[in-house]
Order: C-alpha cells, then structure tokens, then sequence
C-alpha cells in the first residue's frame, strides 16, 4: 500500500523551494558564471594566465598568510574568549564589544589605521624597524591585517560553547586528581575542538577573500607582497576579464578544498566525542 | 575515614550560607544532608570536598587538618546532580579518567586499569555500556557511572550533591534503593545532599537537618522523624498539624478554643507553636466539649485502610483566613467516629509537641 509521508512540522516543500532559488541567485549563478567565462578559454590561455610566476607567488601568499592568521587566530582568539568567558574584571563588557570591531570597521580605514601604527615612523614601527623587524609593505603587514580581520570569527564562536561549558566537568576532573593542566587538555580542550575548527574555517575563509585592509599595508611588490585578489583587479584594469575569471575560478576551488577538509575534520571530531552518531 | 567540621563560615556577599557550622560525621556510615533549597547544605559538602573555600573555620579528614588541602589532594570522591560525565569519552574511559591523570609513578598499567573499570562496571550493573558515550545513556544510568567515576579513585569518603535530584520518581526510588545496597558492600563513608525527606529518611544511618545555614538538628532517621528537636524539625518533616497560641493553665489557647498542653515547662502568657501529626490528632464530634480545637470537615478521603481527613477553621483568631488540618484515622475507625462532610468538631491531641514561639526551641 502506498504510505504518504508525513512530516510534523509543515511547509517543507515551500522552505526548500525558497532556499534553493535564494542560494541559485545569490550564490550559484554568479560562481558559475565565473567558470563559464573561464571555459571561453583556451587551454593554453588559461594555464597562462593562472601559472604565471607573479600569479603562483600571490597564491602562496594569500593561501599562506591566510592559514597562519587563522591558526594565530585560534590560539589567541581562544584566549580571548576565555578570559571574557571565565573571569570578571572591570571593563570585561569594553573588551567584548571591543572584539566586533573588526567586523563593523570598513576594512579600508582597518588598513590605513595598521599602515600608520606599523609604518616606519609609526607609533609601532619605528621601535620595530630600528630591530630589523619590518612589517608595514611586505608579507609580516599582510599577515598582521589578516589576524586583524580574522580575530572576531574566533572568539564568537567557542564563546558561546565556553558559556555552556559548565565549570562541573573540570571540578569533576580536580576531584579524581587531575591537575590543572590535565583538566584543561583533557576536559576543556575537547570539547571545545569543534568550535575551534569552525571559527578557524571561518577566518580563513573571510582572510582568502580579504582585500581592502590588506591594499594598503602589504606595499604589493611584485612576487613579493601581492596577494590574489589583488591580481584579480589588476587583470580587471586591464579589461583581461577572462584572465581575472580564470584566477578567480582557480582561487574558487583551492578555497572550498580547503573548506571541505576543515569540514570533514570537524565531523570526524564531533563524531568522536559522541555528539553525533 | 572520620570527617569533622569546626566552626565552618561562608558568606556569598550578604548571603550567609553556613554559621558556625560544627559536626563530626561518623566512620563508614551514610549520612544524609537534609534541608530547604538554599540551606547551606550544597555548600557545605562542597566546602568539605574542597570545592569550595569556607571564610573560616576548619575541616579535619581523618583526625588532619585538611582545612588548606586541594581538591586533588583531598581523595575525595564527588558525585554531580548532573553526573558531570565527561561527554567526548567513552563510558570506559570516564571511569578510567582518575587513573589515567595519575603521575607516572603511581599510575596502574593498562591491565590493571582495564580489570579495575571492568570490575566497577559490574558493580554498578552496567558492563555492557563500556564503549557507550554518557549522551547514548539514561539519566540512571549515567548517575551510576558517574558514582563508578568517583569509586575508581578509592576515595576515603564519598560525596553525593542531590544524586537523584535529576531523575524521575521511579528511576529515583529504584537507585536510592541500590545505594543502600552498594554502601552496605564498601562501607565507605558517605554524605549526600538531599532536599527530599523521605529519600534522606530511607537511605541514610543518620539525617543531619540543616536550616539557613545552621544545623537544626542531628540524628538516626526514627528520631528526627518521632523526636523532631525544633519547631522548623516538625514542621519540615511530615505532615503536621501547627496551633499557635498562648500557654495558660497547662493548654495552650487558640482563639477560644483551647488545647491540652500535657507536661511542660513554658510559662503561663507565653506565646507557643504546637505541633501535633495526623496520626496523633483526635476527633471529637461533641461541639460543646470544653477542650479542642472547634474545626469544619471539609473532605473525607478514605481510601485503603486509612481515612485522611481535611479540617479547615476560620474565624477572629485566625483573622478570618482559612486554616486547614489533617487527621489519619484507620478506616475502621470513621463509622464509630460517624461524622460527615460540613460537621463541626473539635480537635484533640494524644501527643503534643510545644515550642517557644520566638526561637522554635523548647522541650514539650
């Protein structure tokens, strides 16, 4: 006999519709659109214009940076969180609201403020750069603007999950001897490992795409300090649409490979702390 | 292990949660912590685990003064209202944890560790659920293993906040039992906090009843239920019926109505509670008795071999606000009685407590 499925919530048919024309018009077809452009070239254009030597540096720079601000992320980030999670102190609200700055500033004024403080006769620069530290126009500067803009991705997401997280478990584990050490690394840490690699993928998702901050302190010098995006424009000012396509498409997929393994990463962790079976 | 408290004090801000609180808990028995939530009596187990700091006084384990040790150091084994299991570790590995945090130096094989966890399992009927994570479980279930967390590490005394606070009644009643049980097999020193009197007086060797921050009073489960010591004892325990008047004459007089006070030693024109249980309270139909409290019957419940009976009063005494009572009669009893629903008695008593109106102590 034929059984109609039943479902208890209703509207089903209606919220996926919505969703998948939402997602096709905001997000689909305009990244298809840049693979369509892509396959107007020829193979030999493309390899040219995705393997030039300035091209391959930019990926590693932006790829490179954007793995290390994220990591940097990470471990401060959470930090960050859990001092405004597990203690009070005067000001503790200041230093929260402090955190979503990066998020509200326009990136541009984020990029002009770290140029001026980073600069050689900036307020930080000019005890760096005495020292053969030089951040401001190079790699350091880019990386320095992409933990910036990272940092908020961080610490909103493991702060909700440190909130939850009840100070029972690590009073359980003093109570059966474990050190402090031990109850961070064993208790805490787990737990919080898959929000960690959320907020991870997430800056490093928002650090790929990054541009505005990053123009104007990298300095982009030619093989050196020029990220991928900014390659994009460049091809773009010279009306080389296709070539800026094609590095797009590249940049594209490198992005959701990557996004994919922190993906997986994080079900495998939630699988194995027993959240989802 | 002996477990003494001296002079325990703690404050959260104007909140005093303990005063002046001094016990000694007696070797290898079950101690329950009995009192209203917000008592002291959370706070108090944990200052004795270590959980906790006490603003002063001291807390002897084993005759040593333990008062500055750490958690860690205490041995101590402690139980959670909400088990506190470790959610991202196997059953196994939960038991397994206070082992595995050992220094080098003391810390058991894998052979030993699997024998121990294997044997903790058995004693707590769970040794299928080894590679189960604590979500995969019940609340009974994961209360359990969070006791076998807590016996893995040999404690010298074992600590239980509300263990079967979150449980549902059956599970409830059905693990207290089992408690029972285990602690007659180890033997090892045990408190538990408890808000429920009739878990604290079916589980425990002996009830220790506390009341804002205070101990009202210490005893085996009989005597804090037959001989409550204080007014808040009564009143907490059971079900009883409260008469507040003035003692004159040998009764206490309520209104205009007036109850048999027995042998005391209050003075006439103090003002008193009385306490009497439903099963002590007496029915008598005659109005125009001179002694008893004139009541109206309001419901008669007979069901099973005892008959419960709702009184209510009003009137100028009580400035016309409704005060109801309980008797307990065996069935039998109510048609001799032959008294229905709306009838005017009086209430007498066959046991009375009496206590001072102002501080609640006071021998009847």
């Amino acid at each position: 006999m034929y059984a109609r499925e039943t479902r208890v919530l209703p509207g089903f048919g209606l919220s996926l519709g919505y969703t998948l024309i939402y997602l096709s018009l905001i997000v689909l077809i305009p990244i298809s659109a840049v693979f369509i452009k892509t396959f107007e070239m020829t193979l030999d254009e493309f390899w040219a214009a995705v393997a030039s030597p300035r091209v391959v540096a930019s990926y590693k720079l932006t790829f490179g940076a954007s793995l290390l601000a994220a990591a940097i992320n990470v471990v401060f980030g959470s930090l960050l969180a859990w001092a405004i999670t597990r203690y009070t102190f005067p000001g503790r609200k200041l230093v929260d609201a402090l955190i979503d700055l990066p998020f509200a500033l326009p990136t541009a004024v984020a990029g002009i403020a770290l140029t001026a403080i980073y600069a050689k006769n900036g307020w930080l620069g000019q005890f760096l750069e005495p020292l053969g530290i030089k951040i401001a126009f190079g790699p350091p500067g880019v990386l320095v603007a992409l933990v910036f803009i990272g940092l908020p991705f961080v610490v909103r997401t493991i702060q909700p999950v440190l909130e939850d997280l009840d100070a029972e478990y690590e009073e359980a584990a003093a109570s059966l001897g474990a050190s402090r050490w031990q109850a961070v690394t064993r208790i805490v840490a787990p737990a919080l490992l898959p929000p960690l690699l959320t907020g991870f993928a997430l800056a490093f998702a928002r650090a790929v795409g990054e541009y505005g901050s990053v123009i104007f302190i990298a300095g982009n010098i030619p093989m050196v300090s020029e990220i991928t995006p900014l390659m994009i424009i460049t091809k773009l000012e010279q009306y080389d649409y296709r070539g800026a396509t094609a590095i797009a498409s590249v940049m594209l997929v490198i992005s959701f490979l990557l996004l994919l393994i922190v993906n997986g990463l994080q079900s495998w962790s939630s699988k194995r702390t027993g959240r989802t079976v | 292990m002996s477990i003494e408290v001296r002079n325990i004090n703690k404050r959260f801000g104007n909140f005093t949660a303990l005063d002046d609180v001094s016990l000694t808990f007696p070797d290898g028995e079950l101690v329950a912590l009995l009192g209203p939530s917000g008592c002291g009596k959370t706070t108090l187990l944990r200052v004795i685990a270590g959980l906790e700091r006490a603003d002063s006084g001291q807390i002897l384990l084993d005759g040593e003064d333990s008062t500055d040790r750490d958690v860690r150091q205490r041995k101590v084994g402690f139980v959670f209202q909400h088990y506190a299991l470790f959610k991202h570790m196997t059953v196994y590995e939960n038991i397994a944890f206070g082992l595995r945090v050992r220094p080098r130096s003391t810390r058991p094989s894998e052979a030993e560790i699997r024998k121990k966890v294997a044997r903790l399992l058995e004693l707590i009927q769970l040794g299928w659920v080894a590679d189960r994570f604590p979500t995969q479980l019940s609340g009974g279930q994961r209360q359990r293993i969070a006791l076998a967390r807590a016996l893995a590490v040999e404690p010298r005394v074992l600590l239980l906040d509300e263990p079967f606070g979150a449980l549902d009644a059956k599970v409830r009643k059905e693990l207290r039992r089992w408690l029972r049980q285990l602690h007659d097999e180890l033997h090892v020193s045990s408190i538990f906090v408890t808000h429920d009197q009739e878990e604290a007086l079916e589980v425990s060797d002996k009830v220790i009843l506390i009341n804002k921050g205070r101990v009202e009073q210490l005893g085996t489960p009989w005597q804090i239920y037959n001989e409550p010591a204080t007014a808040f004892a009564y009143g907490f325990i059971g079900n009883v019926n409260e008469f507040r008047g003035r003692v004159d004459g040998g009764y206490v007089h309520v209104g205009d109505d007036r109850i048999s006070l027995g042998h005391s030693n209050f003075a006439n024109g103090q003002d008193v509670v009385a306490f009497v249980r439903p099963h002590e309270t007496e029915i008598n139909p005659d109005v125009h008795n001179g002694e008893g409290i004139t009541a109206k019957v309001h419901r008669i419940q007979g069901k099973g071999p005892v008959t419960r009976i709702e009184l209510v009063a009003n009137g100028e005494a009580r400035k016309g606000k409704n005060e109801f009572f309980e008797v307990e009669l065996p069935g039998s009893e109510l048609a001799t009685l032959g008294i229905t629903a709306g009838q005017h008695v009086k209430l007498t008593s066959k046991r009375i407590s009496v206590f001072d109106h102002q501080n609640g102590t006071g021998k009847p």
